[in-house]
């Protein structure tokens, strides 16, 4: 009996003490900090992708309270997130453009020369390895980096070929990076109309081995409301996305080998390859 | 106890003993080559480190089933003049060189296409007489199109080298002949494409000692460099003795595999008069990479990150003292070589004296073409060799070897996690870790691997050969390679 009284009555002494001098370290080393940072980090999406280029939501806030950069620098917070952040900081919160990310290849394994390849399963290794299997020097190799770096799953990798999910791309722009044929662009989200080619060769070498390829003859050029929403570089064309053209420039220009396509059109996997 | 150890040691004595002789210098050609030379050059050739004994091979290494039976016997045969050849513009390590001719052009046989652009790269010939049809892309060997030349053979097959043959060069400077390796464009043809001349140009605060000439053609299936040393033993000795004299050295050393003593018995006899020097080696992948093959004769190690420079050594390979011997004497460009066209499934399997820009597909025909489908074209050697997905490529400098693999031979497998056998380990010339190395690459970890040098590996493939659970880690390497070199790009930069 004495002995369990000794050791819970050593036990609350030690615990005592022992609060004590936790309850002195907390007030003697306390780390001031802004309690603003705290709730703009609560407000902001806490998806961590570091599309800010801070590291983490956190040290965005942080950099956000001291006036460093504005709320809406935040690719993934909607407008109206930074509205709020910048409501509770009493500062102004400018517009910004909303982005996306589009892969320029439409090429898939149906509509692609390849080789066999037996290695890593990572585009960035299998580029290292006769630049990829893709008979396409240009194109989508289809090992799926850029959509194990997406934090958003907005990434989608059919027929060995990688498709931007418009409606879930925030434009964080983390797939850009890892690319190695550096085929992914961040565009704004209101255009729709792209062009899903990325290789400068002439038609005829672009139809050998690829049945989706922008062959530059022009048809979406001519088709288009103003003379200037498609820009030709080449062999190849590109929607100008200073002055871009309405989605039903697809529909109008019929494009002969389909590489004129909407976004929404091609993450649903309405278009198919032709060859005419 | 005593006597257990003397025997265990003449174990070891046995397992690495090597054939090696060292010629006699006769006074007559020993008196001439010392004419020019500076007086620190060591008196005596650098064999007698190598003769006194303790490494004979590198550490490590693998045994590939060799192959070479299929093409050695094969004497070298000219390749026919074709109607067109498409030269590849850029086929040296170092700055791609810059096109002087344009469409249109008629050009002479070995007239100048493309000159050197800097100090690292090599100038480019005309392989025939005719006209230049095209300039445009073709496919290249690594798998991405490159620039080429296409040459319209006139049938003439005129020379028209840009230089002269040095005659007497056994007294020309130094400097002229330095000159003409690199106005011939000769580069490492062992595979690298290096440019010769910038071997033969060290810094003076780098002296050069030893000379090597890279006879041991380690890679299975690859008797180019064999049939050239047993056909041509004399201008390789020859084109050794123009390395000596560039460098200032009186003595060379050539090492071949002992796989191949008829080449070894042709190099002695060529040599017998001069102070060239046969060395054999064990045989083992890789003992023609330079590191290796310098330790096996010298016993000097290169540092990490070093050149055979920082050891006092200078390795050409033996095709291209072929080379700079034809420079030099006849006064011709590097247009041609020798390679081989190898595999199980072609009819004829052989070596062919091939000019620049053949494609594969002549070569192919040449050797009678196929018994059966082939499952993979590699351009080079099997371990070390590119997979081609285009029967367009066309031969350049560096092409020692275009092999046909059987489908028997690929084998499609999925690579394992790692069982932690230390096979690799102690296969890796290099003395690197490649388990540890390849496990920091899969989790993206290339400090981690910069830490572990990953950048001493040399890609030899031993690894990725010998490793049971056929883990692709060559490849893992050169990715670590790849991104480290891109960083240390990146910051540099900043």
């Amino acid at each position: 009996m004495i002995i369990i009284l000794v050791s819970l009555l050593f036990a609350a002494l030690l615990g005592a003490i022992l609060a004590l001098v936790i309850g002195v370290a907390a007030k003697a080393f306390a780390v001031e900090s802004d309690p603003r940072i705290e709730t703009v980090t609560d407000m902001l999406p806490g998806a961590n992708c570091g599309g800010c280029g801070y590291a983490g939501c956190a040290d965005f806030a942080k950099a956000i309270v001291e006036g460093a950069v504005p709320p809406n620098d935040c690719p993934v917070a909607s407008a109206e997130d930074a509205v709020r952040v910048a409501d509770y900081l009493g500062i102004t919160a400018e517009e910004k453009e909303k982005m996306i990310a589009v892969v320029k290849c439409s090429g898939g394994i149906s509509d692609t020369v390849r080789s066999p390849y037996n290695g890593v399963e990572d585009c960035r290794s299998a580029v290292l390895v006769a630049g990829g299997s893709k008979g396409c020097d240009y194109g989508c190799i289809g090992f799926a980096s850029c959509a194990r770096a997406c934090p958003f799953d907005a990434i989608e990798i059919r027929d060995g070929l990688a498709v931007v999910h418009p409606d879930l791309c925030v434009g964080c722009g983390k797939c850009v990076d890892v690319c190695p044929k550096d085929l992914i662009v961040l565009t704004p989200a209101a255009v729709d109309v792209h062009v899903y080619c990325n290789s400068p060769e002439k038609g005829a070498a672009k139809r050998k081995v690829c049945k989706t390829a922008c062959i530059g003859c022009r048809k979406c050029v001519k088709a288009a409301d103003s003379e200037d929403q498609m820009l030709i570089d080449g062999f190849l064309i590109a929607t100008n996305y200073d002055n871009p053209p309405l989605p039903d420039l697809v529909e109008k220009a019929a494009c002969p080998t389909t590489a004129l396509r909407l976004a929404t059109q091609h993450a649903a996997g309405d278009t198919e390859g032709v060859s005419k | 106890m005593i006597k257990k150890i003397t025997k265990r040691k003449k174990v070891i004595s046995h397992k690495t003993s090597i054939i090696e002789e060292t010629i006699e210098i006769s006074p007559s050609t020993s008196e001439k080559i010392k004419d020019g030379v500076p007086a620190s050059a060591p008196e005596k050739s650098n064999i007698s480190v190598i003769s006194r004994g303790k490494p004979r091979k590198f550490k490590g290494g693998v045994h590939p089933n060799d192959s070479k039976a299929l093409s050695a016997a094969s004497p070298v045969q000219d390749a026919p003049l074709l109607d067109k050849y498409r030269v590849i513009v850029h086929q040296n390590i170092g700055a791609p060189p810059e096109v002087l001719v344009k469409k249109g052009d008629e050009v002479k046989k070995g007239a100048l296409l493309a000159k050197a652009s800097g100090f690292v790269s090599a100038s480019l010939h005309a392989p025939t007489s005719g006209t230049v049809t095209a300039i445009d892309k073709c496919d290249g060997p690594t798998g991405i199109r490159v620039a080429a030349i296409e040459i319209t053979a006139d049938g003439e097959d005129e020379w028209g080298s840009p230089f002269e043959p040095i005659a007497d060069w056994q007294n020309a400077e130094a400097a002229d002949l330095k000159q003409r390796v690199s106005d011939a464009g000769v580069v490492g043809m062992g595979g690298a494409g290096f440019p010769s001349h910038v071997k033969l140009s060290p810094p003076p605060a780098k002296p050069i000692d030893t000379l090597i000439l890279n006879g041991a053609e380690c890679e299975p299936y690859l008797t180019a460099d064999h049939r050239l040393m047993l056909e041509q033993a004399e201008e390789v000795v020859a084109g050794a003795a123009i390395f000596a004299r560039i460098l200032g050295l009186k003595s060379a050393v050539i090492g071949v595999e002992n796989n191949k003593p008829d080449a070894i018995e042709a190099l002695k006899k060529a040599s017998a008069k001069t102070n060239v020097t046969v060395q054999g080696l064990a045989v083992n992948y890789p003992q023609g990479a330079e590191k290796q093959l310098i330790y096996a004769l010298t016993g000097r190690e290169v540092p990490i990150g070093g050149l055979p420079m920082d050891v006092g050594c200078v390795v050409q390979n033996v095709a291209s003292a072929a080379a700079v011997n034809d420079a030099v004497v006849k006064g011709h460009p590097s247009i041609e070589r020798i390679t081989t066209v190898t595999g199980e499934p072609l009819v004829n399997p052989g070596n062919w004296r091939f000019r620049l820009g053949t494609p594969i597909s002549k070569s192919i025909e040449l050797a009678g073409g196929v018994k059966y489908q082939p499952a993979k074209l590699l351009l080079g050697g099997p371990m070390m060799g590119f997979a081609q997905s285009s029967l367009d490529v066309t031969v350049m400098k560096n092409t020692s070897g275009i092999l046909l693999i059987p489908a028997e031979q690929v084998s499609q497998y999925t690579s394992d996690p790692c069982i932690r056998c230390g096979k690799c380990v102690s296969c890796c010339p290099m003395g690197i870790l490649p388990a540890t190395i390849s496990q920091a690459v899969e989790n993206e970890r290339f400090d981690m691997a910069a830490q572990l040098n990953v950048l001493a590996c040399i890609e030899c493939g031993s690894c990725s050969y010998i490793c049971p659970s056929h883990r692709p880690l060559n490849q893992h390497f050169k990715r670590a390679k790849s991104e480290i070199m891109a960083a240390r790009k990146k910051e540099q930069k900043k």
